[in-house]
């Protein structure tokens, strides 16, 4: 009998054709300059979110599963706003001034529904757990089941709000027109891409100086370093963490309208999981706890899996080729690239 | 412990006073409306607890035949397999009691490996399958083979980490296979295979015991393939394994200090949760007969998750109840079937909060056992001595 399950070993390592996975190289040097800028667009939105991650990691020492579900809410949140305004699969015909003004008000719709879902996720599901001293499983598992609840939750009650019955995505929403801008390396640019990464940036460089500079920030930092000498020195440690989630809130709601301004139709749901691995992925690959980091593994991420999944052949490799990523960070380097915490960065 | 257990403390003997204050109350807590039950069960000798488990054990033998009112499945479903489906949902619960309960680590992708049993089942006995064909029965102890193989994969890189980073690398893997199996073209997709093989055997008519329409037979396997694994698991839970895997479960730096390799009994307990997966996910492919990538998703992992959770996670017995529950309820009370991620969303939440140890508590007799040896330790203070040891057997009784 084991003879026979071992001859039948190279057979299951054999695939019946080849086409499934190839290492397609002149795919990817052709492709080379398209994929990174692409990659990079996506990894901007990746950054955004893993920020949430970073940030609450840093301060409470814990992975909060359902930031995912707080990228959701504010996906929907961003869509239902365009909705009613009057977006749809094709690109309005509104002036461009009305356009950035819709895309605003979309913008902090987002934001607010994100960072609500964010506080009550911290006052509901955390702070009980907190208070009580629970252990570290406890906090995971109230995670995972909050994550849950609000997907269903989003699930039964899209249809009343105007949205899918059953389990599909919401309407597409195509925000413009892409225009290219200019071509570097023969890869034409679009606007799309240069709104997303300048946005993200600028999103990171003021959430970066909101931590370093500020009165909060400096806070921020303190509670992360040693939380009860923190609050000897007169921090409201409780106040610092609500402050932590919502910030991390408030970049996803933003990452939300980038994410549907790239992929118009991606609002489900349950699409946060696997994002959420992604940009938990960014953050683990930039270093946790570190917001700089977040944003570096971000586009980092972007690149490498828009690489794998070009030289792959499948856009679904494009999550294999990140889980892979996050594997190896956590194999050779688990502090990251840029490694230093929350706690420990200088002012 | 503190979430932030870095820094220095304030007023160690305040803290630790009070985190001493805090464990003898989550101890008292422990105790659940079971629990005269279970003092009544341990003061039993040994015969009459082996009599009044085989009691048990053939009440639940005969299970697909108490097919009436208050517990048959609702119109729709048919309730041999719905008691088969129980069943396999006990299995895995007791599985993945091993890594979340004893151990202490979420598996947050324990469909993963569900689904690799069920494709080794499938994958081997198919005849759509390019695989050499080999009897079903053989399949459940390769499907066991394989996971741990996966499962010493997955644990390798990351239970050297905090357990955060498995909770999140499982959640990946869960996804991981799901995608694998659609783009790998041998893995056939969503076409998937049919005609899953099965376990010899025909009734007195010539036509085999175990189909597909008929849950019984398949009930009945999947039972005593439970109680082997429900004796392995208690041989395993008071073995010199079982204690590391508790010690690392209450706390793991402490129990490094000890000298237990916590490493290597977190990649013990996560390889050998994930063979119970292996094998549960072969016995539910048999019965289906039809493999493919749509039933492997993250939220029947979350459900796993909720079975093992409700059920009590460290008590095997709490997590075959949470496992049969997590699959009755929505066979049970159609009405609600839609809502069931929502509800056991809802119920995780607020089980961490009001009854972490939920149905059935994990026995404390290890800790209640540590406990009481305090106090055969001569005292080194004669002066409080009386009192901290009365103390003590008060919180311990």
């Amino acid at each position: 009998m084991l003879e026979l399950v071992l001859a039948a070993a190279p057979i299951g390592v054999a695939p019946t054709d080849n086409s499934w996975i190839n290492f397609d190289f002149t795919a990817l040097f052709q492709n080379f300059w398209s994929a990174t800028f692409d990659g990079v667009t996506f990894g901007a939105v990746y950054g955004l979110i893993a920020v949430g991650y970073t940030l609450v990691y840093g301060v409470l020492s814990l992975i909060n599963f359902a930031h995912s579900e707080v990228f959701i809410v504010g996906a929907y949140g961003v869509v239902v706003t365009l909705l009613t305004l009057g977006f749809g699969p094709n690109a309005p015909t509104l002036s461009p001034v009305a356009i950035i003004g819709d895309l605003l008000l979309a913008m902090i719709v987002g934001m607010i529904a994100s960072a609500l879902t964010a506080l009550l996720l911290e006052r509901i599901a955390y702070r009980p757990l907190r208070r009580r001293n629970a252990p570290r499983l406890a906090f995971l598992i109230t995670a995972i089941g909050a994550s849950f609840a609000i997907q269903y939750t989003i699930f039964l009650i899209q249809g009343p709000l105007g949205g899918p019955s059953g389990a599909n995505a919401m309407p597409s929403v195509t925000m413009f027109q892409q225009h290219p801008v200019f071509d570097v390396f023969g890869t034409i640019i679009y606007d799309v891409q240069l709104i997303i990464v300048i946005a993200a940036i600028v999103l990171m460089i003021a959430t970066d100086l909101f931590i370093r500079r500020g009165r909060t920030g400096r806070g921020i930092r303190a509670v992360a370093q040693d939380p009860d000498t923190a609050t000897l020195m007169g921090v409201n440690r409780e106040r610092i963490i609500v402050i932590t989630f919502v910030v991390g809130g408030i970049l996803a709601g933003a990452a939300a309208l980038f994410y549907i301004m790239l992929v118009p139709s991606g609002v489900i749901y349950n699409g946060g999981f696997i994002l959420g691995v992604k940009a938990f992925a960014a953050a683990v690959l930039g270093g946790i706890g570190n917001v700089r980091g977040a944003l570096l593994g971000g586009l980092l991420l972007g690149v490498i899996s828009n690489y794998g999944q070009i030289l792959l052949g499948d856009a679904q490799w494009a999550d294999v080729v990140a889980f892979v990523v996050l594997v190896l960070v956590l194999l050779i380097r688990p502090e990251g690239i840029l490694g230093q915490t929350l706690g420990r960065s200088r002012a | 412990m503190s979430l932030s257990s870095d820094g220095p403390k304030i007023m160690p003997d305040a803290e630790s006073a009070r985190e001493a204050i805090e464990t003898e109350s989550i101890a008292v807590r422990r105790h659940g409306p079971f629990v005269h039950l279970r003092e009544r069960w341990n003061e039993l000798p040994r015969q009459a607890q082996w009599a009044w488990l085989l009691i048990v054990v053939a009440i639940a033998f005969a299970l697909p035949y108490l097919n009436f009112f208050p517990l048959t499945t609702e119109p729709g479903n048919d309730w041999p397999i719905a008691c088969f489906s129980m069943a396999v949902y006990a299995l895995v619960g007791v599985g993945l009691n091993i890594v979340i309960g004893y151990a202490g680590l979420l598996d947050l992708g324990y469909v993963a490996f569900f689904a690799v049993g069920s494709y080794t089942a499938a994958m081997f006995t198919s005849p759509d399958s390019p695989l050499a064909k080999i009897p079903y029965l053989w399949t459940l102890p390769l499907a066991i083979a394989i996971t741990m193989f996966f499962g010493v994969l997955l644990g390798v890189p990351t239970l050297r980490l905090r357990g955060d980073y498995l909770a999140i690398v499982t959640l990946g893997f869960g996804e991981i296979v799901r995608i694998l199996a659609t783009i790998i073209p041998a893995m056939n997709g969503q076409v998937g295979f049919q005609n899953v093989g099965h376990p010899p055997g025909t009734d007195a008519h010539g036509l085999p015991v175990f189909v597909v329409s008929n849950g019984t037979p398949w009930y009945w396997l999947t039972l005593a393939v439970i109680i082997i694994v429900l004796l392995l698991a208690g041989n395993l839970e008071r073995s010199r394994v079982g204690r590391a895997w508790v010690a690392i479960r209450e706390d793991e730096d402490a129990a490094e200090i000890m000298g237990v390799p916590t490493f290597k009994y977190k990649v013990w307990a996560f390889a050998m949760g994930a063979g119970v997966g292996g094998l549960s996910g072969a016995l539910f492919a048999g019965q289906v007969g039809f493999v493919n990538n749509q039933k492997f998703d993250v939220q029947t992992s979350i459900l796993f998750v909720a079975a093992v959770v409700l059920g009590g996670a460290g008590n095997k017995v709490g997590a075959l109840l949470g496992g049969a529950i997590v699959a009755y309820i929505p066979v049970r009370f159609t009405a609600i079937a839609d809502y069931k991620y929502l509800i056991f969303g809802v119920v995780l939440v607020l089980l961490m909060i009001f009854r972490s140890q939920g149905l059935v508590p994990a026995k404390m007799r290890l800790l209640a056992f540590a406990r009481r040896a305090m106090h055969w330790v001569p005292p080194t203070e004669p002066k409080s001595a009386p009192e901290s040891a009365n103390a003590t057997e008060g919180s311990a009784s």
